[in-house]
C-alpha cells in the first residue's frame, strides 16, 4: 500500500519553517521512509509569509511537491491566510491560538488551535524555539512519525549546547497536542 | 563500510559527487538557484587541497576552468541561465582545444533575469547550441538528488574520458529540493582519467591523430612543450588553415561523440514494454510524468515513461526504439517547444506527438500530463 503524506508548514520568514520541514523530513528518513523537502524561494523568504514543504511516503516519491496538503501548520495569520487554500480532505491543521480561522476550510478537517508562540516565549521564555514547539504539536497531533525519530532529528540539528532547551521545546509541544486533541474549531 | 544516509539539496549532492570523482579546482561567480554549489565548495575545497576562486564574472570563470584542468587539475564551475551565456565563448574554445571540464547549469526562467527563483528548462537549445560553430555536446541533467550525485561523477568521467566539457543541467527543482541520498565512502561509480601521454616530452602532440580519437594530454607545466589556441590547429596544437587538416580536427571531434553513443547515451524507461501512449520528459518534469504514467496506468491506460538522462547527444534510439509501437507520444517540458521539436524530427512521423509545454515559473503539475494523456488515448 502506497502511502504518501504531504505536509506544508508555514509561518514568516525567520520564524524557522525552513529548519522545521528539514528536521520533519529528516525524522521520516531515520524511520526508513522517503522524504522530500522543498521551499518558497524569493522576497518572501525574507519577512513575509514564508512556507516549507515535506512530501513523506514509504515507497519511491516521483512528484516532489506538495498539491494538497493533509498537515497544514500556520503560525502567523498572513501566512494561514496565504496558504490554506489548497487543503486536502480530512487536513488537519495545527496553526497558533493567536490566529482567527476563515469557513472555507474542508468538511472533516480538524484544527488543533494551541499557544505555540505564547508557549516558547512565556513557559521557555525562548521564542526562537516556536518552531520545535510548532513541530511536537505536529507530530503529536498527527503521529507522521514516532516521537523517537522526531527527537532524535531534533537533537541531531540544533546548535550543540541547546539541546536540551530544544527537547524541552519539543516536549512541550507533544503536551499541547495531547491536550488538544479533538481541537476547539 | 555502509554509506552515510543524508537529506541533501540537489546542488548539495553535485559537490558531494564532484568531491567524489575528484575536483580540485572551482572557479564561479554566484547566481540562484545555482549559488549553494559555489557556496559549499569554497567551504570543501581547501580541506581536500583544492581550490575555490570566485572571479570577477562568467567569463572569466569559464576561462579559469580551462587554465586549471590544463595544468591536469579536475575542474567546475556552476551558473545559471544569465550566467550560462556568458559562458558560451569559452565553452567553445574548450570544446575545440578539448580540455575537459564540467559545467553546471541550474535552469531558472529566463530569458535575462527573467524568475530568478523558479524552475524552467528553457536552456536546453542553449545547452546545445549556444556556443558558435560546428561542434558536438555532452550535456546529462538528473531528475532527482541521488541521480545528481551520480551524474555529476559521470559527467566527470565523461569529461577525462573524452577530453571534452560536459554540461550537467538541472532545474530549480531538482537543484533545491531535499532528498535522501546514500553516499558511499568510497565511489561506487569508477572513475575515469584523462587520456596521458606515453610518449617522450619531445615526441608529444596535443592532438595526435594516431591515438585513436581521444589524443593523450600532458599537464600544462610538466615540461611537454604544447600550443592551446582556438584556431584551427594541427597536431602540434599550432594554428593552421589548410582545409585538409581543418577537416580532420573537425571530423575528430564529432567522431569521438558519435562513434560512441553506447557509452555516452544514459536514459531510463517505465512500463514501456506494453505501452501506447508515450510520455517522454526530462529533470524534474520526469517526476511528474512518473506520476502521470501511474495514474494513467491506474485507470487502465497502457502508458510508460521515458526520460533522457544524457540530453546531447540527442537519444535518437530512445525515440526510434518505440515510435512505432505508440499510439502517441507525449512530451512535456518547462519551456514552449524546445526538445520536442527534436522528439517529432526523430520520430520521422512514426508516431504523433503531443505537446504539454509550460512557462509560467511552476513545475508542471502530473494532471496536467494525464490529461493530456487522456486527450490521446
Amino acid at each position: 500500500m502506497v502511502e504518501r503524506h504531504e505536509v506544508r508548514l508555514s509561518g514568516s520568514g525567520g520564524q524557522g519553517m525552513l529548519l522545521a520541514g528539514i528536521i520533519l523530513a529528516e525524522a521520516a528518513i531515520l524511520a526508513d521512509k522517503n522524504a522530500v523537502q522543498s521551499q518558497s524561494y524569493g522576497p518572501e523568504a525574507r519577512g513575509g509569509a514564508s512556507r516549507s514543504e515535506v512530501v513523506i511516503s514509504n515507497t519511491d516519491i516521483d512528484y516532489p511537491k506538495v498539491t494538497q496538503p493533509e498537515i497544514f501548520m500556520a503560525l502567523t495569520q498572513e501566512a494561514y491566510n496565504k496558504y490554506h487554500h489548497d487543503l486536502g480532505p480530512n487536513a488537519l491543521l495545527v496553526v497558533d491560538e493567536s490566529l482567527s480561522l476563515t469557513d472555507d476550510l474542508p468538511e472533516k478537517s480538524r484544527v488543533v488551535r494551541v499557544p505555540i508562540i505564547e508557549s516558547a516565549t512565556e513557559t521557555l521564555k525562548r521564542p526562537i524555539v516556536a518552531n520545535i514547539v510548532a513541530l511536537g504539536v505536529l507530530v503529536g497531533a498527527s503521529s507522521i512519525v514516532e516521537h523517537e525519530f522526531i527527537e532524535k532529528a531534533v537533537l541531531n540539528r540544533v546548535p550543540r549546547g541547546t539541546e536540551e532547551l530544544n527537547r524541552r521545546a519539543l516536549d512541550l509541544g507533544f503536551q499541547l497536542a495531547a491536550g488538544a486533541v479533538g481541537g476547539n474549531k | 563500510m555502509s554509506p552515510t544516509v543524508k537529506l541533501l539539496q540537489g546542488n548539495e549532492a553535485c559537490v558531494e559527487g564532484a568531491l567524489a570523482a575528484g575536483v580540485k579546482f572551482f572557479a564561479g561567480y554566484p547566481i540562484t538557484p545555482s549559488t549553494e554549489i559555489a557556496e559549499l565548495l569554497a567551504e570543501r575545497l581547501p580541506l581536500v587541497g583544492g581550490r575555490f576562486m570566485q572571479m570577477e564574472d562568467e567569463i572569466a570563470s569559464m576561462a579559469a576552468v580551462i587554465g586549471a584542468s590544463l595544468t591536469g587539475t579536475k575542474a567546475m564551475t556552476a551558473t545559471s541561465g544569465p550566467g550560462f551565456s556568458l559562458k558560451q565563448e569559452n565553452l567553445g574554445f574548450a570544446i575545440f582545444t578539448e580540455i575537459p571540464c564540467v559545467v553546471v547549469n541550474v535552469m531558472r526562467g529566463g530569458p535575462s533575469t527573467g524568475l530568478p527563483t523558479s524552475p524552467a528548462q528553457g536552456d536546453v537549445m542553449q545547452a546545445r547550441w549556444g556556443t558558435h560553430g560546428d561542434h558536438p555536446v555532452i550535456a546529462v541533467y538528473p531528475a532527482s538528488v541521488p541521480e545528481a550525485y551520480e551524474l555529476t561523477i559521470k559527467a566527470f568521467n565523461l569529461s577525462e574520458k573524452y577530453r571534452t566539457p560536459v554540461i550537467m543541467l538541472m532545474d530549480e527543482v531538482v537543484g533545491h529540493m531535499r532528498e535522501k541520498v546514500e553516499l558511499p565512502d568510497v565511489p561506487q561509480i569508477p572513475i575515469e582519467e584523462r587520456p596521458r601521454p606515453t610518449v617522450s616530452k619531445e615526441n608529444y602532440l596535443p592532438y595526435d591523430n594516431n591515438q585513436g580519437d581521444v589524443p593523450p594530454l600532458a599537464n600544462f607545466g610538466d615540461g611537454y612543450h604544447f600550443h592551446v589556441t582556438g584556431l584551427t590547429h594541427d597536431q602540434t596544437g599550432f594554428p593552421t588553415s589548410a582545409p585538409a587538416k581543418a577537416k580532420v580536427l573537425y571530423e575528430r571531434l564529432h567522431r569521438k561523440i558519435e562513434n560512441n553513443l553506447d557509452d555516452i547515451l544514459m536514459w531510463e524507461t517505465k512500463d514501456m514494454e506494453d505501452a501506447e501512449i508515450g510520455v517522454l520528459a526530462y529533470g524534474s518534469t520526469a517526476r511528474s510524468a512518473a506520476r502521470a504514467v501511474s495514474l494513467a496506468r491506474e485507470q487502465g491506460i497502457k502508458a510508460g515513461l521515458m526520460r533522457p538522462i544524457t540530453i546531447w547527444p540527442f537519444p535518437e534510439k530512445l525515440i526510434t526504439q518505440y515510435a512505432s509501437q505508440l499510439k502517441s507520444l507525449v512530451v512535456a517540458e518547462m519551456n514552449l517547444g524546445q526538445y520536442v521539436n527534436e522528439v517529432e524530427r526523430a520520430a520521422q512521423g512514426q508516431v504523433p506527438i503531443k505537446r504539454v509545454l509550460q512557462a509560467n515559473g511552476e513545475l508542471i503539475r502530473p494532471d496536467t500530463i494525464l490529461q493530456a494523456i487522456m486527450e490521446v488515448k
